[in-house]
């Protein structure tokens, strides 16, 4: 199958771009595993975690939600017009965990010994062993949940077929595996009540992580379905074409009205802990901006876009919500935490830092696009049309 | 009054094997530490800052030495914290016009956050009071960093192979060897005390009790984050000393045990709830199906119903014909017949006539 | 004999970890125990 993208220069914006910053990143990761984590980033005593927990492990599993939501919809709820979104949001739930596993060994001091929690010595009270396992878990569902494209890519039609019988299971096991490592980033900061501040600070953490991953995976879905919509255009099959309407106001839908019970959860935990005073303060104020400006509104948004069925409206909101989940990520892990610690202490990333958080996203960027124009992602094979009813 | 470190040297070397022959019983669910467990009681009314603790410490553990010597004070113009090569240091605050001197190290915690929150178990809680660091199986997420609420352990950013976490040990290889901790041993002043914590904590309050005009009436450690087998007396507000007052009295494992307890219910419960899920679905479907296929069916019988009323009719209409026809012309004949026999009739009556 | 715990965190370590291994057996089992209950049923899809 020959492509459009194959047939090009290879020496457009897009390529010249991202070979740049792969080299970048090549650099410094060299800096990084031959002269040490001080070389390249700006983490201390007081700020054990930076950006690359922040952002490549936080954001990372939160957006890469996309691909229980989109599979529990339509295999385990019956929705199947969601069915030709499976495919492309399992992939990028793939890659998404596969990147965060990659970006871990840039920040744990002895990477090489990250298989020692699951296999050597399970530290098993910790929140983190619990979300070690899970990623590991749910990283290998993950890769026999994107296999049968692989294989029939490859052309290996039995072993294709044992793997598709067993969606259902794959499935729920991918849902269980998700609600436990979600959540549980959030509940890693349960044992820290003296550092994070009261109003990110909550008991509720883990329920506040695991509802907002579904609406992050959401509209993460939708946010990616437009770029491809964009640029894979080609690639794409008549019932993806068709259905992926469908599929956008279905899960604006239904990420508006969980973003509505989130906000009202937010607000119960605020209540519980009685933290109304803290909205008064700066931090009170950057507090409303995350909830109101970027989970509240693109909500409302949301809901204006399915009424009036508006796509462009929905994938434009669909991209702030996604800023939304990238910011309440950052706010506990970076902003609101150690808020008590004075200026002169606090952790702001260097840019090499910065610049291996965009190295492992570009990656990311480039594998799906390899994989998207070789195997049928947005489309379906011709040979196996028929399990789809 | 309080034991020092001469009274103590000659029973050191029992503490370890005292261990041993305990009674056992069984477990409840409200922990206390072993009644010989040891810690460190700090009178900070005694602290003179003279940082011969903090070479002492240096000593003992082979630490590099620092740009500037221990002797040098000036060092005490900036707060500092622990860091790699530094397990402890010692702090001046000005409080009321008056030097406040602190040491600072790691707390020993009875339930130690970063035991709680480390997953390859790299901390441990020995029964006999220290918390043990193992560096062989640490990863280096730093989430015990993040965890301990006094900010102790530090890590070797600097170090690309083989990055440690560091803190102080209690110097438990010494205590081992029935020795005191270097800090304690070498402190002129007294303000360290070494001990078994329920023993200290008895000195501490019997010297805050005493001397009420001299300290305030709060042992630091007894009860913060779970007790912790340092303690501290003071003249001051610890708060206005770099210790923090609000940690609450909740341990680490304590706060993680409600999430924690939530994942064997999600892993029990989950499939269960997903499944049945997926079935109600594939009810709805089947149901929906035989409602679309009874649908069909009866569509197709009211068509044949139709049909056959149609072909009835069409059948009845026909036959109606038929009848009119046949009566028409049986009319006919009949007529004919009447017509024939008429004129047959009147031409038999001419021929008779 | 039985173990003592000096502190909830050796308690929780010991327990917390029996639980994991329990939580392994559960989904193992809860699928088989699926499939028993369902064997009878006319034939279902699994997609
Ligand atoms: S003070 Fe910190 S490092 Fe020391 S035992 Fe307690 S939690 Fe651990
Ligand atoms: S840095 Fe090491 S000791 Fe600390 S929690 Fe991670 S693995 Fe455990
Ligand atoms: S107990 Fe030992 S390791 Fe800890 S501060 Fe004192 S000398 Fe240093």
């Amino acid at each position: 199958m020959t492509t459009h993208s194959e047939s090009r220069s290879l020496l457009t914006p897009f390529n010249v771009v991202a070979g740049i910053i792969v080299m970048v990143g090549i650099v410094i990761t060299g800096l990084r595993f031959f002269s040490g984590l001080s070389t390249v980033t700006n983490l201390d005593d007081n700020n054990p975690w930076g950006l690359w927990i922040g952002f490549d492990l936080l954001c990372g599993v939160a957006l890469a939600a996309g691909g229980y939501v989109t599979s529990a919809s339509c295999y385990i709820f019956g929705l199947k017009k969601y069915h030709s979104a499976v495919r492309p949001a399992i992939l990028t739930a793939f890659l998404g965990y596969a990147l965060v596993v990659f970006a871990l060994h840039y920040d744990v001091g002895r990477p090489w010994r990250l298989p020692y929690p699951i296999f050597l010595s399970q530290g098993t009270t910790s929140l983190l062993f619990e979300v070690g396992l899970c990623v590991f878990m749910y990283l290998t569902v993950l890769l026999i949940e994107y296999s049968p494209a692989a294989l029939e890519w490859l052309g290996y039609k039995k072993a294709r077929n044992i793997i598709v019988r067993m969606t259902l299971a794959l499935t729920i096991l991918g849902v269980v595996l998700s609600t436990l490592h979600q959540s549980s980033l959030g509940a890693l900061y349960i044992i820290a009540p003296s550092k994070l501040h009261p109003l990110w600070y909550s008991s509720y953490l883990p329920v506040f992580f695991f509802i907002s991953s579904m609406f992050s995976g959401m509209s993460m879905v939708i946010f990616e379905g437009s770029l491809a919509h964009r640029y894979l255009h080609h690639k794409m099959d008549k019932t993806h074409l068709t259905e992926s309407e469908g599929v956008v106001l279905g899960f604006a839908k239904a990420a508006s009205f969980i973003m509505a019970g989130y906000v009202a959860i937010k607000v119960i935990g605020i209540s519980a802990d009685n933290n109304w005073h803290y909205l008064a303060t700066p931090y009170g104020v950057w507090f409303l901006v995350e909830l109101i400006g970027f989970v509240a509104l693109p909500s409302f948004a949301y809901a204006i876009g399915v009424r009036e069925k508006k796509i462009q409206l929905i994938r434009w909101t669909a991209l702030w919500s996604v800023l939304g989940i990238v910011l309440n990520r950052l706010n506990i892990s970076l902003i609101a935490f150690n808020w008590q610690l004075p200026t002169s202490e606090r952790y702001f990333p260097s840019w090499m830092e910065i610049a291996i958080s965009i190295f492992i996203v570009t990656i990311g960027v480039l594998v799906y696009r390899f994989v998207v124009n070789r195997m049928p992602i947005l489309y379906e094979h011709p040979d196996y049309q028929e399990h789809h009813s | 009054m309080g034991l020092t470190r001469r009274d103590f040297l000659y029973g050191i070397g029992g503490v370890t094997s005292s261990f041993v022959t305990r009674k056992a019983f069984g477990a409840t669910k409200s922990f206390s530490p072993h009644e010989n467990s040891v810690g460190v009681l700090h009178d900070i009314t005694r602290c003179i800052g003279c940082r011969k603790c903090e070479d002492a410490c240096h000593q003992v553990n082979h630490l590099p030495d620092p740009k500037l010597s221990f002797s040098d004070l000036s060092v005490l113009n900036t707060v500092r914290r622990t860091h790699s090569d530094v397990y402890t240091v010692v702090n001046r605050f000005e409080v009321n016009g008056q030097s406040v001197f602190v040491k600072k190290q790691c707390n020993h915690c009875l339930e130690p956050a970063c035991a709680s929150a480390c997953f390859v178990k790299a901390f441990k809680k020995e029964i006999t009071g220290p918390v043990i660091y193992k560096e062989s199986l640490c990863v280096g997420c730093r989430y015990c960093m993040i965890a301990c609420p006094f900010n102790i352990p530090a890590y070797e950013y600097h170090n690309p192979f083989s990055p440690k976490v560091t803190k102080c040990t209690l110097c438990s290889d010494r205590l081992n060897q029935g020795l005191l901790p270097g800090c304690v041993d070498i402190c002129p002043k007294e303000a360290l005390v070494f001990g078994t914590r329920q023993h200290l904590i008895n000195i501490a309050r019997q010297r805050i009790d005493e001397h009420p005009e001299r300290y305030i009436d709060h042992i630091y450690g007894e009860h913060e984050m779970g007790g912790t087998s340092w303690l501290y007396i003071s003249g001051v507000k610890f708060s206005d000393i770099g210790m923090r007052e609000d940690l609450g009295t909740i341990s680490a494992p304590a706060l993680t045990a409600g999430p924690l307890s939530a994942v064997p219910i999600v892993v029990g419960l989950w499939p269960v709830l997903l499944t049945g899920m997926y079935a109600i679905s594939k009810r709805k479907e089947k149901i929906a199906e035989a409602e679309k296929a009874e649908a069909v069916k009866k569509a197709q019988r009211i068509m044949q119903e139709q049909m056959e009323t149609k072909i009835a009719e069409v059948k009845s209409k026909s036959e109606k014909e038929k009848e009119a026809a046949i009566q028409k012309a049986v009319k006919q004949a009949v007529a004919g017949a009447e017509k024939k026999f008429q004129s047959e009739k009147s031409e038999i009556e001419e021929a008779k006539s | 004999m039985e173990h003592i715990y000096y502190s909830l965190h050796d308690f929780m370590l010991h327990s917390k970890t029996i639980t994991y291994l329990i939580m392994g057996v559960i989904l193992i089992l809860l699928p088989l125990y699926w499939r028993f209950l369902t064997g009878r049923d006319e034939k279902n899809r699994y997609y």
